[in-house]
């Protein structure tokens, strides 16, 4: 208990302070994971429209791959993003190990699937809802995606906000191609890890608090942006 | 513009995990008036509009337009029993025909006012399209499938459901359409809608054309006894 209150008034410290390192730690993971959250949604998005209005062979088992790829684990993303981008790796020419861009690839990697799927399920019961009208209007397969993610934008949202609560309390795999670089890769997790290794829990769950507080932000202003649960729409 | 009509199915049949829907079916409809399809739950009315508009390909045979394939498709709409409105507003609702086929928005916008004064959804332009009753619905449905001017209007029991003011309503719009040019098609299980506003009759029974003909002619005395059995309301099977 007076680890949890030392952690929440160590918090409070940290943000009415506006403690430096606090901030900048902080706006790297939003970097990090708004930046991986827009490419997933990018991928994932079109691909659960795609998936949900095309038939073809195999689609079950494209389907199902997808769904199984959400439960990547993490550490092993971390591990082949970090042979790829090692230097001896196909990438490693780039670069770009220990670096934000390798995080924001590795986070790609593990939340493309979930947006994804997400995304297919709600496509899927909205293109039962509106195959024959769509068909019978001869929308073309672009005008069919473009259509279910108009009208289905609040199910993507929550897809988008599933991508983005997977990312930005993801560690295992930033950790391994980041490094958690002081002032150049450490995030809010992977600052978490460092300061509950050296005993500093209060700074710990200080952090760990911030971490939530943002997430709780992220999504209350994405519902709010679209007007989701608006009083009289039930 | 070359009207997409006559259509004409040449021994057309829908099938469905082996079992025959409709068909198989050889009719031609020309360019103009109401064909109205009747006959018993299940005999296929559905179905055989489904098939000639191309929701449902056929299985065997062909259906024909006038015109290639791709260009009848876009000069026809579908009106369903259920109404399938878009989760967008009235007013989006409306104007998404139109927008499909490349119409610019604000000159979209007039078309869907226009439309929607007609059909007496003025003030619900703004309102969520789901939020609709039944009629309004369908008054919705109607007047979004006439939006773009169609050759072809397929109606699948559009009044099904609806009280005597709303269809008596939709009735004045589909006879409205019909009179501007739009070909109408339409199943009903409807009698009295049907002598309303058949101008040619197809009598369907066991997925096939029973009996078909002009409305007055079929109604006065049809020529099979199984049309005479259904017109009187005695169960046909």
């Amino acid at each position: 208990m007076n680890d949890l209150l030392a952690g929440l008034s160590e918090a409070l410290r940290l943000i009415v302070t506006l403690d430096a390192d606090l901030i900048e730690i902080t706006l790297r993971s939003l970097q990090v994971t708004l930046t991986a959250l827009v490419i997933a949604c990018a991928i994932g998005l079109p691909l659960g429209g795609w998936l949900a209005v095309r038939r073809f062979r195999m689609r079950r088992a494209v389907i199902a791959t997808m769904n199984a790829l959400i439960g990547l684990p993490p550490v092993v993303v971390g591990l082949i993003v970090y042979l790829m981008f090692s230097r001896s790796g196909p990438f490693g020419v780039l670069g770009l190990l220990f670096t934000p861009t390798a995080m924001i690839v590795a986070q790609v990697i593990i939340i493309t699937p979930l947006v994804a799927s997400i995304a297919h399920q709600a496509m899927r019961d909205l293109w039962s809802e509106y195959h024959d009208l769509l068909i019978s209007m001869n929308a073309s397969r672009r005008q069919r995606i473009v259509t279910l993610m108009l009208d289905g934008r609040r199910a993507l949202l929550t897809a988008a906000l599933a991508g983005f609560g997977r990312a930005i309390g993801e560690v295992g795999a930033i950790m391994i191609v980041g490094g958690n670089i002081d002032g150049a890769t450490r995030v809010l997790t992977t600052a978490i890890a460092l300061e509950t290794g050296r005993g500093n829990f209060a700074l710990a769950l200080g952090l760990g608090l911030i971490l939530i507080a943002l997430a709780l932000i992220v999504s209350l202003a994405s519902h709010w942006a679209l007007r989701t649960e608006r009083r009289g729409r039930w | 513009m070359v009207n997409v009509l006559p259509l004409t199915l040449t021994g057309a049949v829908l099938t469905r995990r082996d079992k025959v829907l409709v068909g198989p079916v050889d009719l031609t409809l020309g360019a103009r008036g109401i064909t109205v399809v009747i006959g018993p739950n299940g005999s296929g009315k559905t179905s055989l509009l489904r098939m000639m508009h191309g929701l449902q390909r056929v299985t065997q045979g062909s259906v024909d337009w006038a015109v290639p394939d791709a260009q009848a498709r876009r000069r026809q709409a579908y009106v369903f029993q259920q109404p399938i409105a878009l989760r967008r507003s009235v007013l989006a609702n409306l104007i998404y025909p139109l927008r499909l086929h490349g119409v610019p928005r604000p000159q979209a916008e007039a078309e869907g006012r226009a439309i929607a004064a007609r059909f007496g959804l003025s003030g619900k332009l703004a309102q969520s399209a789901p939020s609709l009753s039944g009629g309004e619905m369908q008054s919705l449905a109607l007047a979004r499938a006439l939006i773009t001017r169609p050759d072809v209007l397929f109606a699948d029991e559009p009044c099904a459901a609806l009280d005597g003011q709303t269809t008596r309503r939709i009735e004045a719009h589909l006879t409205a359409a019909a009179g501007a040019g739009t070909r109408l098609i339409m199943a009903t299980h409807d009698m009295g809608q049907a002598r309303r506003l058949a101008d040619q009759v197809i009598f369907l029974l066991h997925g096939r054309i029973h009996e078909m003909g002009d409305a007055r002619p079929f109604f006065n005395g049809p020529a099979t006894p199984e049309a005479a059995a259904f017109l009187r309301g005695d169960i046909v099977d």
